[in-house]
């Protein structure tokens, strides 16, 4: 299982939580779980063609998955996912 | 015996004076550097050598501030010490002191008794060439006060005397005088940054006194940016405030950066972030940026071609229902406070070059966990706006995307 950390926008979609544990062998993959888990979160990670949104950016560990392998990134179950809106406020 | 005052008029009598403006063009006409013999190519002074500035006041006078390139000969040093400023009897001389008492009598005295043949005493003395709007320069030394009030600083080898000029002579544009604003405000003012511009078309109004620490009751109704400047100076009378009681857009955003050494986005929605991440971009001025939201916090140091953008790490804003920023949302009170102070610091580290500062890394602070998470930003190769030429970047692009301010409206 992996961590995936949820920001303040998300977490009314997930029920509060501000950690969720998601299942993958890979960034889709977990993303996907959490999906899954919280049906809510699906329009607001990915597209309508299943891809990830482009305002959201999202972190294997400390790393854009942008340059990695994007959502084939394959992740371990000790790995954290951080999904991260902009956010303005201030 | 004649009176002091007799005794001046006399001297005044008998040797040359010259006005201030006179000087300013005698300076200007024989061009950056041309040393003792330059030679005007343009003015009323063509063909004349630039006169010696020699400044006959007291050393703490002269540290106060001078005219640029004067030579400093105290009166009291002045047969002693003028050879070092003018070991040529017939070059001229131009002295000056606060009004021109000093300097007519130390003009006497090179003349008559120094044998020097070209002098004259510049009328009004330093306190006219000031009222004129003369250029002055103040060296790079702190005066009593300031040493006392920066000497924590002073005391840090990472900032110093070198490093507090360096602040003293900053200015830093603050946009916003809300959360992040007013604690960023008194701080940068407390640390003697120089000039701090406030960007603000707010009015104080009750509800922001649980965070907007630099105003106060007694101000609520007035302008945030009258509000900001009187708790700033109160702080520190030394700052310079330069008030933009204004919102920032395509229009007027180029006119108001332009000179600052850094500038610190604290501002509340993403047209005005993606507008001033382009503009900052054209004119390679660095950005200290955090953003608040309920209990989290961002942080980064946008550093135009040394570090990524903001698009590089926000290619597209998001839609309004995940931009809570349209509408209002609660924060706590201390967040903008936690946030805005770290700001200032990675300001004043910016500008007296001092560590690492916070470049190619976005900084989570979550409040309710006590965490903070560092996660890596890199340049976007295909960024559409610092991918390319600042001077590439042109008026109608910045701050463009998908209709973005309607999306917000629609969504109220």
């Amino acid at each position: 299982m992996s961590i995936v950390k949820i920001p303040p926008v998300l977490r009314p979609s997930t029920g509060g939580e501000r950690e969720v544990s998601a299942e993958g062998g890979n960034v889709g993959d977990v993303l996907r779980s959490l999906a899954e888990q919280h049906p809510d979160t699906q329009r607001q990670l990915f597209g309508e063609d299943g891809t990830l949104n482009r305002y959201v950016n999202v972190y294997l560990n400390d790393e854009d998955v942008r340059v990695l392998d994007g959502l084939d990134t394959p992740v371990s179950g000790r790995d954290t996912l951080v999904i991260l809106p902009a956010m303005a406020g201030g | 015996m004649a009176s002091g005052a007799e005794l001046i008029r006399q001297v005044k009598d008998r040797i040359k004076e010259v006005d201030p403006r006179e000087v300013r063009d005698r300076l200007d006409g024989s061009g950056d550097g041309a040393g003792s013999n330059g030679a005007s190519a343009n003015g009323a002074a063509a063909g004349d050598p630039a006169p010696v500035i020699v400044d006959v006041r007291e050393q703490h006078e002269f540290e106060e501030g001078h005219i640029p390139g004067a030579v400093h000969v105290p009166r009291g040093h002045l047969e002693s010490r003028i050879e070092g400023a003018s070991r040529d009897r017939s070059a001229p001389i131009v002295l000056y002191c606060a009004s021109g008492n000093r300097s007519a009598l130390a003009a006497d005295t090179l003349e008559r008794q120094l044998g020097y043949e070209n002098v004259e005493s510049m009328t009004g003395g330093i306190t006219l060439w000031k009222d004129r709007g003369f250029d002055v320069d103040v060296p790079r030394a702190l005066t009593a006060d300031q040493r006392s009030r920066y000497s924590r600083h002073l005391l840090l080898p990472e900032i110093g005397l070198e490093g507090q000029i360096k602040l003293l002579e900053s200015k830093v544009l603050l946009l916003g005088a809300g959360g992040l604003g007013s604690p960023v405000a008194l701080y940068l003012a407390a640390a003697g940054v120089g000039t701090l511009g406030i960007v603000d078309d707010d009015v104080v109004d009750v509800s922001n006194l649980q965070r907007q620490v630099i105003h106060t009751g007694a101000h609520v109704g007035d302008p945030k940016v009258d509000s900001a400047e009187e708790a700033i100076h109160d702080l520190n009378p030394g700052v310079d405030v330069v008030k933009y009681n204004t919102r920032l857009d395509a229009s007027n955003i180029l006119e108001i950066i332009e000179g600052y050494d850094v500038i610190v986005d604290g501002v509340d929605n993403f047209p005005t972030r993606y507008l001033l991440n382009d503009a900052t971009v054209r004119l390679q001025i660095p950005v200290v940026s955090a953003s608040i939201l309920g209990f989290d916090g961002q942080l980064a140091v946008f550093k135009p071609y040394d570090g990524p953008c903001y698009r590089c790490l926000y290619p597209t804003p998001p839609p309004a229902e995940l931009a809570p920023s349209c509408g209002a949302n609660g924060v706590l009170g201390v967040l903008p406070g936690t946030m805005g102070l770290l700001q200032a610091t990675e300001v004043i580290k910016l500008i007296v070059e001092a560590g690492d500062p916070l470049v190619g890394r976005l900084v989570l602070y979550d409040a309710l966990a006590a965490s903070f998470t560092e996660l890596k930003v890199r340049r976007d190769p295909e960024c559409p706006i610092c991918s390319r030429e600042p001077d590439s970047i042109s008026d109608e692009e910045m701050g463009v995307f998908p209709d973005y301010e309607a999306f917000c409206a629609a969504a109220g």
